[in-house]
């Protein structure tokens, strides 16, 4: 023991110098590695809006509300997939959110202990699901129910607001709004049951202490103390909506246009993108292409900044 | 607790008499309340479900010697015949290579920001990942197009490229919250014998945190296995082959997916099912792995293998003495 330590002592400025050396090559490779990581942030949009220069500079901002998309004339504009992917992921959403929620309240409130986990695990599988199994089975499955079974059911009831009237059609943005909301839903639902599991118990057994029901406890308690927290989790559902491409592509019917129906076909920012690059005959259009995932890249950095920024306010006013 | 229904009661009676006659309307609402969300969690499952099922029961047929050892037949009289193994060597290459790129980039950015930077800086940092994150996967698909394939034409390695600007962030956040589980006693008690802070990580924290940081990158393999828009402007436009080669456009079970979906043979829709169970089991086999990872590892930092983590401690010590001597 002691010849050791005498070692460590007559090693001591040699050590110090090789460890020296190693903490230093240890903390450029590691802070190298993390420039990279936020270079490609960096790289993506930059290189997304190089890209897009000539139909930026050709169009301006007007694109945004043009409804061009011609590839003979040369004249393209994003209104129509801007109306499709805001209509696709709002209804998708406004279904998906009191779903999500009410998931999210079974599993923490009602479910028997022995159920939660496996549900819970259930519903993260769904999540785990690739985007393009959802739209093969969208496709195929799904469209032939809803052309035969959801459209004329929707159609007997509402079939006066127009949203619900016109041809049956296995694609179209039914279709898509179903598939985004069996997309998002188990995100904001294993989000929601994440923030319910943390609501104080003694505000929970407080409620029902004085007599609350279960019910009565949720809404007065445990939703307004993840309502903000929820907020969050569907912005960034919506967001995992908007810029989800390949299942759209699948089932929308890819065709340009504003219709009144839901029944029929549309685009959305995404699809476009994904149907049309390898057919893009001129450069013009690969461009505008590239400007409308430009649209998708803000409305995503929109969406996100958007959901940190109630997190950290909620975080900061609970201290 | 001012919003509890109670409170609506009258200010002259005491609530005590109003609670009778409410009590049952508020057991109703309550009962209501429950169906529903019981129903909702109902509808999820049944979703899955039928999902799942109509995948394994279309795919299976599909399910021959042939479908895992052949490729695309391309003959119009037999469209039945042939496999998916091209698609199957193809996604296992691009994404094993897309994870070699990504975990040491993932996995040193997460250190960094965990064990060198001041706060504020690995708040940036990880806001930029979160931000990164949240890029849909088409845009980066777009961005990497024009980065390497425009003059220079698709091929595998640059899906892998594309595939591991996504698993990056998912690799680097889930290893900086693995990071911070490891107990702080095991760091003191590294630095507490000498022990320098880069030895400390690579031979403390880091075999600390394996488990945890496998369970992420297993989760970031299973996320971009089903990845389809990158591949398609990176590695789409491919030969019916079994190649390794990545300087070429190879074939993958997403793109496969995606265009036999479109097309109108039934046998290509077979195929195309075979393949989302293929998809679909992955995704199963690593979520249930990383669940047994993860626990593995939260059973290692709480009980006796905080001993054994010490030991090392104690075996870093060695690092001091010089063979020689």
């Amino acid at each position: 023991m002691a010849a050791d330590s005498t070692l460590i002592v007559l090693d001591s400025s040699q050590r110090k110098r090789s460890d020296r050396l190693g903490e230093r090559g240890f903390l450029y490779v590691t802070l190298a590695a993390t420039l990279v990581a936020v270079g490609v942030l960096v790289a993506i949009a930059v290189k997304v809006f190089d890209l897009a220069a000539p139909a930026i500079s050709k169009f301006g901002v007007g694109f945004l509300w043009s409804q061009d998309w011609n590839a003979v004339t040369n004249r393209f504009g994003a209104l129509d997939f801007i109306y499709g992917t805001a209509v696709s992921s709002l209804v998708a959403l406004a279904i998906a959110a009191p779903i999500s929620i009410a998931i999210a309240l079974f599993l923490t409130e009602l479910a028997p202990k022995w159920l939660r986990t496996p549900v819970g695990a259930l519903v993260e599988v769904l999540s785990g699901i690739p985007s393009v199994v959802i739209g093969l089975w969208g496709i195929l499955v799904l469209g032939p129910i809803v052309e035969s079974q959801v459209e004329p059911f929707l159609n007997s009831f509402l079939g006066w607001i127009p949203l619900f009237s016109g041809r049956y059609s296995p694609v179209g943005l039914l279709p898509a709004i179903l598939v985004l909301t069996i997309m998002i839903t188990p995100i904001v639902s294993s989000i929601s049951r994440e923030l319910l599991s943390r609501v104080p118990k003694e505000q929970i057994e407080g409620a029902l202490a004085i007599g609350a029901t279960r019910w009565e406890m949720i809404r007065g308690v445990m939703l307004p103390y993840v309502g903000p927290g929820i907020i969050a989790a569907l912005i960034l559902g919506v967001g995992r909506a908007v810029g989800e491409a390949i299942a759209v592509t699948q089932v929308i019917g890819t065709t340009a246009g504003i219709r009144s129906s839901l029944f029929g076909p549309a685009d959305t920012l995404a699809s476009r993108i994904a149907s049309q690059y390898q057919g893009a005959v001129s450069n013009l259009q690969v461009s505008s292409l590239a400007y409308l995932a430009a649209i998708l890249l803000v409305l995503s950095l929109l969406f996100n900044l958007g959901a940190q920024l109630i997190v950290r306010r909620v975080e900061r006013s609970r201290g | 607790m001012s919003t509890l229904p109670t409170s609506a009661n009258g200010p002259d009676v005491p609530p005590i008499f109003h609670v009778d006659r409410r009590l049952k309307r508020r057991k109703i609402v309550n009962r209501l309340m429950e169906g529903v969300s019981t129903l909702a969690a109902l509808l999820a499952v049944a979703v899955l479900v039928l999902l799942v099922g109509s995948v394994v029961v279309r795919g299976a047929s599909a399910f021959n010697g042939a479908f895992f050892t052949q490729v695309a037949s391309g003959d119009f009289l037999n469209p039945a015949g042939g496999g998916i193994a091209h698609a199957i060597v193809g996604s296992a290459v691009i994404v094993l290579l897309a994870t070699l790129i990504a975990v040491p980039v993932g996995v040193l950015v997460a250190i960094y920001t965990s064990e060198f930077a001041r706060p504020q800086v690995a708040g940036i940092v990880r806001l930029c990942l979160d931000v990164l994150n949240g890029i849909p996967s088409i845009v980066i698909g777009i961005f990497i197009f024009g980065l390497l394939v425009v003059g220079r034409g698709q091929a595998a390695w640059i899906a892998s490229v594309a595939l591991s600007v996504i698993m990056l962030p998912l690799i680097a956040r889930s290893t900086q919250e693995v990071l911070t589980l490891v107990p702080l006693t095991l760091r003191e008690a590294a630095l507490g014998v000498g022990v320098a802070k880069w030895r400390m990580v690579i031979g403390i924290v880091i075999p600390a945190s394996l488990g945890g940081i496998m369970t992420g990158v297993s989760l970031a393999i299973a996320r971009v296995a089903g990845e389809t828009a990158p591949i398609l402007f990176t590695s789409s436009i491919a030969v019916n082959q079994i190649s390794t080669d990545v300087s070429h456009a190879l074939q993958t079970i997403p793109v496969l997916i995606f265009t036999y979906s479109e097309s109108p043979e039934p046998a290509d829709h077979a195929k195309a099912w075979g393949g989302a169970i293929l998809l679909i089991g992955f995704v199963l086999f690593t979520s249930v792995l990383s669940r047994m990872l993860m626990s593995r590892m939260k059973r290692r930092l709480e009980g006796g293998a905080r001993g054994e983590l010490l030991g090392r401690v104690t075996g870093l010590l060695g690092l001091f003495r010089r063979p020689s001597a």
